[in-house]
């Protein structure tokens, strides 16, 4: 699988005898680290994507045969019709492997190691082996989690969300093995993110190049900081509460389990302690790659920087103490909904902070709309909506309608996918030079970019009005409900525009490996952006830099007035520039 | 197929609407201004040649009003949303005529019982579960629930009458949902929870199990049947009458 | 890949000054703050089930024995001075001790997991399990008796064995670093007064792990 980056390396390889098995398989280095987390991660959404068409076909055409559906065995579905057993599985896995293996493998497993040193003239990781240990922990995770699909009754069914005591008892599930496999592979999974975690976190204290103080770092190195702090505090509560379940599974332990004095609803706090701090580390990242991506493609500063900086700070802060807002009609003691709704409110307002700064980065701009400009501003017109679907979600009373309906399901889509994943698009085409040596074709680019925005939207927008009309989730067959059966057609709708959704995508994979052998060799700088990335060659070599650069100003200096050209990198000495007062190396 | 929110059947529906209208305005406000603003800057701002960014790198008092307005709203819809919050959830919320029907879950069906004559439900216990003469666990010891009733995806109440629904679960968490109610509880088991309300239109209605329960979550469902209160007193005395003795379905 | 350092435990050089602590220390640090977290959640769902619990705990000293761990406890902590010793000594520039006391410490460790196993050994042939307590023990006359609360013995045996287990790994986990520390880096001679990192940076993770001891022993055992 990177035998691709082995024809883009060779030009490079340079005072470099490391084998092939070193360069390229249990490789140290955060580049080549970061392409195999990215390797790994496509595929994850593409299979996360499969079962979600599956999914939908289900609720489009309940108890007909699905096509293809004669490839599954008897057991998950006889003569092509989904089952229940099946379908649930569907349901979890899709949730799983989307919110673990694609979108946060995309977001840090790929960028935070691949941008980081790049983005603060850093030769690699503080801890260069920790790094790979990181990445074949996740690669063993992913293999559990895939594998739980197989064996006998299947994967765990519980919806990702694992809710006890169902997802405790094989005798309430239905599942046998795959129930426990999905713990097993949640551990070594967060063993993964904390390595990584601490990796990220050393490395941005520690390995900034001269110059580069903390409020010249780019608004993507300071995402991706502070969403390893969270991840580093919020994945070990998963972790423990992962193996809690395991051990409710395996060795019958009571945590769970209410004829022992167990509390079910103690499963909900550890996860969504946990769960809520996540969802912040699916789009953190995003939010900070966005402000590269917009403000290249604006040819300007990034309006209100150093707020900016504080509005992810202030997000990563809340979003530790607004989790009960995931369980307002849980049984809790209402009071408590009191007080998560307050917190909740209050994070909606560092986030339209960020919408109105990347909006006022726009402003008398002079926009440029390459590909990766495209989804940058799709983000910030997708996210928005997202967002202002979450306010109907805060409101407690209006919680207890919509909660566990579609219109969940809508927004967590808008933020993730309209959010995150069209962010994670744009920042593969802009990178992607970076990594290959080679530029995406923008054409091709374009089609995919119009072809999912259309489609995106058709499938999630409608689940707002089903969501209001109650439609609940992870049901097998709507149209058991006399009040959901005129819904059918707005479900279909939803189905035929996620198939289409889905196949557009194809035509990104094949851009994604036709660029990679044939595609038009990349210039130096191909974006005329300012950040120290572009500074060495593309892909970039072991070590980055022989010289580690020096910062003479910040990283959005965009059509300087008087500048010859309409960008100015963080790294160009001008005759003006003096050099950063260095304080000889910290004794210990 | 309604394109807003399902027809008002209960007391919380139309205040739950209204917030949900509001919340739509604010959001919806918002929204017109964020794309609007979008689709006139790519416009407005395209690069063409000559052009050239305007170089700023932000201005503080934009930061102090988009930071103010949106802070000041949602303290406003915060405390719109609590006075509603506690009205229909709090501890104390429950208005004390109101009358009591146990609510059983259970993979994968309803269990409703209904008070007697004594107006009172009796205690239940998990471990006094048999599934065939006793399904909710009725402690026979308790006097007040010798005359109770019990009957099978079937619940029955009066119109303008306050119910609470004394809410347990026998297995794994469920949950009480009727959307025209705008009623929504999570049944836990281990946990006795009261979530009342108070129906303001007779007719038919659904019960969905709205908490991944397992694989026949998507057919737990029970018939909701809102009567006069006359119509109920009649329902009620027939079903006395009939379930002498054991639960009907 | 080159990193003109002054040192080996000096931060990467030219650079900003970052926080002026080496990487493999702050490293630690940060890695501690994740493990804080992890114990948090075990230990706080213990807090919140035991005193959530309807009916009585059992009393302390009937199921486990106090005398045995409060030994143990005093194993581990002796083991964290002579950690303690052994970082003085490299840092004031004498090996030789240094391996002397990073022995010590190797050695309380594994007794302490070497007690440990055998408690767990102990507590299962007399019925304990983390599932509670077996049918026809020991243990299930006690309860049969009224010595042992009945409704709250399958939550002490969850608690009791997933907090002390993974304690266990972790110290496990902590002896098996320092025995490879001693065997490759230590008795080879790799440690000077300039760069001892390795012994500095596992004893703040053995401290740690005496600190959730001492927490754990006065909570489970004692209280």
């Amino acid at each position: 699988m990177t035998t691709v980056a082995a024809t883009a390396h060779a030009a490079h390889a340079h005072h470099d005898d490391r084998s092939f098995i070193q360069k390229y398989i249990f490789s140290t280095d955060h580049k080549i680290i970061g392409i195999q987390f990215l390797f790994l991660s496509l595929f994850f959404l593409l299979v996360g994507g499969l079962l979600a068409m599956q999914i939908r076909w289900q609720l489009a055409y309940p108890g007909k045969p699905m096509p293809f559906g004669n490839l599954l065995p008897e057991t998950m579905a006889p003569g092509g019709i989904l089952l229940p057993e099946y379908y649930l599985q569907l349901v979890t896995m899709h949730g799983t492997f989307m919110v673990f293996f694609a979108i946060m493998l995309l977001l840090v497993g790929v960028y935070a190691n691949f941008l980081i040193p790049l983005k603060i003239g850093a030769h690699d990781m503080a801890f260069p082996r920790i790094n790979m240990a990181s990445f074949w922990s996740a690669f063993a995770s992913g293999a559990v989690m895939l594998a739980s699909l197989f064996v006998p009754e299947g994967s765990s069914r519980a919806g990702w969300t694992m809710y006890a005591p169902l997802s405790a008892r094989h005798d309430y599930s239905g599942a046998e093995f795959g129930q426990e496999m999905w713990s097993i592979s949640i551990i070594l999974f967060g063993l993964s993110s904390i390595l990584g975690s601490l990796n990220y976190i050393t490395t941005v204290i520690n390995n900034r190049c001269a110059g580069m103080t903390w409020f010249r770092m780019p608004l993507s190195v300071w995402a991706l900081f502070i969403t390893a702090i969270l991840g580093l505090l919020a994945v070990p509560v998963l972790a423990g509460a992962a193996i809690m379940l395991l051990f409710e599974q395996i060795l019958g332990t009571h945590f769970f389990d209410p004829a022992a004095g167990g509390q079910p609803i103690l499963w909900q706090h550890l996860f969504w302690f946990f769960g809520h701090p996540e969802v912040y580390i699916l789009i953190l990242p995003a939010m900070g790659m966005v402000s590269e991506l917009v403000a290249n493609g604006s040819r300007k500063p990034i309006f209100g920087y150093h707020s900016m900086v504080f509005a992810i700070a202030g997000i990563a802060f809340l979003g530790w103490i607004v989790w009960g807002h995931h369980m307002f009609v849980s049984g809790m003691n209402p009071t408590l909904g009191s007080s998560f709704m307050v917190s909740t409110l209050l994070i909606a307002v560092p986030s339209a902070i960020k919408v109105f700064n990347w909006m006022g980065t726009m402003w008398r701009g002079n926009l440029r709309f390459h590909v990766p400009m495209l989804h940058g501003v799709a983000f910030i017109a997708m996210f928005t909506i997202g967002g202002l679907s979450g306010i109907f979600m805060a409101a407690t009373p209006v919680d207890m309608f919509i909660h566990d309906t579609y219109f969940i399901v809508a927004h967590l889509h808008y933020v993730l996918f309209g959010g995150s994943l069209f962010a994670i698009f744009g920042a593969i085409v802009f990178w992607y030079p970076k990594m290959f040596g080679r530029m995406m074709n923008e054409g091709w680019g374009k089609v995919h970019f119009w072809l999912t925005f259309i489609f995106y939207n058709g499938t999630f927008f409608p689940m707002h009005i089903n969501g209001m009309a109650g439609h609940m989730r992870r049901l097998y067959d709507p149209t058991v409900y006399d009040f959901l059966k005129p819904y059918q057609p707005m479900n279909e709708f939803i189905t035929i525009c996620a198939f289409l959704l889905y196949g557009s995508q194809i035509i990104f994979f094949v851009n994604f490996w036709w660029s990679m052998f044939k595609g038009k060799k990349a210039p130096l700088n191909p974006w005329d952006d300012n950040g120290l990335e572009w500074s060495t060659p593309s892909p970039a070599p072991h070590g980055n830099w022989e010289t580690l650069p020096t910062v003479y100003r910040g990283p959005y200096e965009f059509s300087v007035p008087g500048a010859s050209e309409d960008y100015l990198p963080q790294n160009r000495k001008l005759p003006t520039d003096r050099d950063p007062v260095m304080s000889p190396a910290a004794g210990h | 197929m309604h394109w807003w929110l399902p027809p008002q059947g209960s007391t919380f529906a139309q205040p739950i609407d209204t917030m949900f209208t509001w919340i739509l305005i604010i959001t919806g406000i918002t929204f017109v201004l964020v794309e609007v603003g979008l689709i006139w800057f790519i416009f407005a701002y395209r690069e063409r040649p000559g052009r050239k960014a305007f170089y700023t790198h932000g201005s503080t008092s934009a930061e102090i009003i988009w930071t103010a307005i949106p802070a000041v709203t949602m303290v406003i819809l915060g405390i719109m949303s609590n006075g509603l919050w506690v009205k229909i959830k709090g501890r104390n919320s429950v208005p004390a005529n109101a009358y009591p029907i146990g609510v059983y879950a259970k993979q994968f069906e309803w269990w409703f019982t209904y008070p007697g004559p004594d107006g009172k439900l009796g205690r239940v216990s998990p471990s006094l579960v048999d599934k065939t003469s006793n399904p909710t666990g009725r402690d026979p010891a308790d006097p007040a629930g010798t005359d109770d009733i019990l009957i099978r995806n079937q619940m029955h109440l009066p119109v303008n009458r306050p119910v609470v629904a004394i809410l347990t679960a026998e297995d794994v968490i469920h949950s009480f949902y009727v959307p025209e109610f705008r009623v929504r509880q999570d049944v836990v088991p281990g946990m006795e929870i009261k979530s009342w309300f108070e129906a303001t239109v007779p007719g038919s209605y659904e019960v969905g199990c709205s908490q991944l329960c397992g694989l026949g979550h998507y057919k737990m469902r029970a018939q909701v049947t809102v009567h006069t209160q006359e119509d109920f007193d009649a329902w009620l005395q027939q079903r006395t009458a009939q379930a002498q003795g054991g639960p009907t379905s | 890949m080159s990193q003109a350092m002054a040192g080996a435990m000096d931060p990467p050089f030219p650079a900003e000054r970052g926080i002026e602590v080496y990487n493999k220390k702050l490293g630690m640090w940060i890695f501690l703050a994740s493990e804080v977290m992890f114990f948090a959640a075990l230990i706080g769902s213990y807090v919140i089930l035991r005193f959530g619990a309807t009916g009585e705990w059992a009393k302390p000293g009937i199921v486990l024995s106090i005398q045995i761990t409060a030994f143990n406890t005093f194993l581990l902590i002796c083991s964290s001075v002579s950690m303690v010793k052994a970082y003085a000594a490299i840092q004031d520039g004498f090996p030789d001790k240094m391996k002397f006391w990073l022995l010590m410490t190797i050695l309380g460790g594994a007794c302490f997991v070497g007690i440990q196993v055998y408690e767990y050994i102990h507590l299962v042939e007399h019925g304990f399990v983390p599932s509670g307590f077996r049918e026809g023990s020991h243990l299930a006359e006690l309860v049969e008796n009224g010595t042992l609360p009945a409704a709250t013995m399958g939550l002490y045996g969850s608690t009791f064995y997933t907090m002390t287990g993974f304690h266990g790994f972790h110290v496990t986990c902590g002896v098996i670093a320092m025995l490879y520390l001693y065997l490759f880096k230590a008795l080879p001679g790799k440690y000077t007064s300039q760069d001892f990192g390795g012994i500095e940076v596992v004893g703040l993770y053995w401290h740690f792990v005496d600190l959730v001891w001492i927490i754990l022993f006065t909570i489970v055992y004692l209280v």
